[in-house]
């Protein structure tokens, strides 16, 4: 035991990295407890204003490139449990935090549009379990506990997802569509786990790591890994997994859907990055061959196929939604090119397209308050009676096609160079196809907003909604325009994977 | 069910012994088989089986619906709050050794009964909850139909 040198001797400090997990998994059942609506409200978002304050905490401490450990019950690794934060990791928490934060001061007015007051409390709780599972999976270093936050946020988000039936009873089957699929999942990952532990006997990520070397081509593994891939890309919508994504994004409430469309795919992503990187050996042969044989079409794939059918969506939340399966594939690619500059890519798309979807959702979420759905002709001559949510959707929008000056073009312009510095040309033209694609879906929803009569006029909405969506669409221009805080970690965070 | 009066006694009887049993799990879990999910579990069955012969309605007069709830939610807490205890005094998160400093096999063995505890309170509480909710959809059936 560790603690025998150091019996009673941490500070609050040292505590960072557990702080960030349980302070939302503390505040989750106590809201429960007291069950009052404005005072869930109240807590969740001071929670969520704590675990941002963490993050930023924990940025700074990492960001010299030094990696923080903490040993849970003092039991060192790898017995115990460890959790442990690098650059990487530090981003990941950063976003779910900031995003969590945003998406609670949204919550406040648009949750009473779609949820009846008596399940608020219940609903902050859970959302607040899903925040727990979110982070606890970007802190951990031990692949059991991965697996353990991994099912703690899928529960809740089942959960969260089927709470948009009280608008539209489709959400139920889109739930349990999510459940099974994502169950799924989770299965295969415990497998691919379980042949891991089978074979190294250890479930601490760095002691796998010196182990998975000392045993090169060991069948056991190669099927682990294989069932790893495969469970994280049903979590992560890799394209023929990604039936549940669409729906549930569809008929969540928006708040779900901006926290899940800004969060959960990529914190799947991080955990296959994590394995590839921090887990496996990613210059191992099997490796590569699996993500250029496998990874690199799909994504491709992805970002071409995802982006035409979201052309023909009429339901804006579907048409978005088909569009985030796009961008998943563009992560995916810049993680499949396994170059130093593709990963970069790949993690700060995680955090530009995070803050980018979000911002969409929320502004179609906020027209929604006033036209009750989202199909594309109930939006006509939005442009006029609600110029502020309409402003920040355009500035969205543009992030997504990927606009020089917004956060999108940034980490485009990073994969890009990534495809032209491997060599793969012909994937670079497809990025830029895909891309004018999205022109063509974004330019859609501008025509409808600016350039049509509309038959009714609305009123904007409140300040305190139209404050959280002008906050995203302002990270939006500003992650465009300083790039200090995305591409400057996630290189450094690339240095510390390919070490 | 009127008129099922040995169910009904032989129940009424069982409860209490079910919910001994599911204490002396819950104790003897950190030196024996068992501890809080498996106790837990054993006493919802106690709760469950009354709701079972006495019809759901009795069973929610000894146990609402809002109480399960709510104890499910402070079991989580009694959890977490061990683990906060210790950070509070100067050690990890569920370090024991924070109860007891001196004698750290006894810490040990008073955090995992804490923890076990606020797992067994949970366990009971949801399995009570999750037999409610489905209790509550399905429509009664009649005495006749038996």
């Amino acid at each position: 035991m560790a603690s025998e040198i150091k019996q009673g001797t941490l500070e609050l400090v040292n505590h960072l990295p557990i702080l960030q997990v349980i302070t939302p998994m503390l505040i989750a059942p106590i809201l429960v407890v007291l069950n009052n609506k404005t005072l869930s409200w109240l807590l969740s978002f001071v929670g969520a204003l704590a675990c941002l304050f963490i993050s930023i905490l924990l940025i700074q401490a990492v960001s010299d490139g030094s990696i923080l450990t903490y040993y849970l019950g003092g039991w060192v690794p790898p017995i115990g449990i460890e959790y442990r934060i690098d650059a990487v990791s530090a981003i990941l928490l950063f976003l779910i935090s900031i995003i969590s934060a945003i998406v609670l001061i949204f919550s406040y007015s648009s949750l009473h549009a779609e949820i009846p007051e008596e399940k608020h409390t219940l609903f902050y709780s859970c959302f607040l379990l899903c925040l727990t599972g979110l982070l606890g999976v970007v802190a951990t270093a031990d692949i059991f506990n991965v697996f353990v936050f991994l099912e703690i946020s899928s529960l809740s988000t089942y959960v969260l997802v089927a709470q948009g039936a009280f608008l539209d009873r489709r959400a139920l089957s889109a739930s349990f569509n999510y459940l099974i699929m994502g169950t799924i999942g989770a299965t295969f990952f415990v497998i691919g786990i379980g042949y891991i532990y089978m074979a190294t006997g250890s479930l601490n990520m760095m002691d796998i790591a010196e182990r998975v070397n000392q045993f090169g081509d060991n069948r056991t593994i190669q099927a682990g890994f294989a069932f790893i891939v495969v469970g994280m890309g049903l979590k992560l919508a890799m394209v023929p997994l990604h039936v549940w994504l669409p729906n549930a994004y569809t008929f969540a409430p928006t708040v779900v859907t901006c926290f899940l469309a800004a969060t959960a795919t990529k914190v799947a992503l991080y955990v296959l990055i994590r394995f590839v990187f921090s887990v496996f050996n990613y210059e191992d042969i099997f490796v590569n061959e699996l993500f250029f044989l496998l990874l690199m079409p799909l994504a491709v794939i992805a970002m071409i196929a995802a982006s035409v059918i979201a052309i023909f969506k009429q339901n804006l939340k579907k048409l978005l939604a088909y569009s985030s399966l796009a961008q998943i594939g563009y992560m995916l690619l810049g993680l499949s090119l396994m170059s130093q500059k593709g990963l970069a890519s790949s993690l700060v798309h995680m955090v530009n397209h995070g803050f980018t979807k979000a911002a969409l959702f929320m502004s179609l979420g906020a027209f929604m308050l006033n036209t009750k759905n989202v199909y594309i002709k109930s939006l006509s001559g939005l442009g006029k009676s609600m110029p502020f949510t309409s402003a920040a959707f355009v500035i969205g929008g543009l992030s997504l096609i990927g606009v020089p000056g917004t956060a999108g073009f940034i980490s485009k312009w990073l994969l890009l160079e990534a495809a032209l510095e491997t060599g793969y040309w012909l994937v670079a033209i497809l990025i830029i196809a895909s891309s004018l694609f999205a022109v063509i879906y974004v330019w859609k929803i501008i025509e409808v907003l600016y350039f049509s009569e509309s038959s009714e006029s609305y009123n904007e909405v409140s300040v305190l909604t139209l404050m959280p969506i002008w906050i995203l669409a302002l990270f939006c221009i500003f992650l465009g325009i300083n790039t200090s805080l995305t591409v400057d970690v996630a290189i450094m965070a690339t240095e510390i994977l390919f070490k | 069910m009127k008129h099922h009066l040995i169910l009904k006694v032989i129940t009424k009887f069982m409860v209490g012994v079910i919910v001994l049993f599911g204490l002396y799990v819950q104790f003897h879990g950190d030196y024996s088989p068992g501890g809080g999910f498996q106790a837990g579990v054993i006493i919802a069955a106690a709760f469950i089986l009354y709701g079972i012969v006495m019809g759901l309605e009795n069973v929610q007069k000894v146990m609402p619906i809002w109480f399960a709830q709510k104890a499910a939610a402070l079991g989580v807490l009694v959890y977490a709050l061990t683990g906060v205890f210790s950070i509070i005094f100067g050690f990890e998160f569920l370090n024991y050794h924070a109860i007891s400093p001196e004698h750290p096999k006894h810490g040990q063995h008073y955090g995992i009964i804490l923890v076990e505890l606020g797992v067994g309170i949970t366990v009971t509480f949801v399995m009570i909850a999750i037999y409610y909710s489905f209790a509550g959809r399905t429509p009664r059936l009649d005495d006749k139909e038996w």
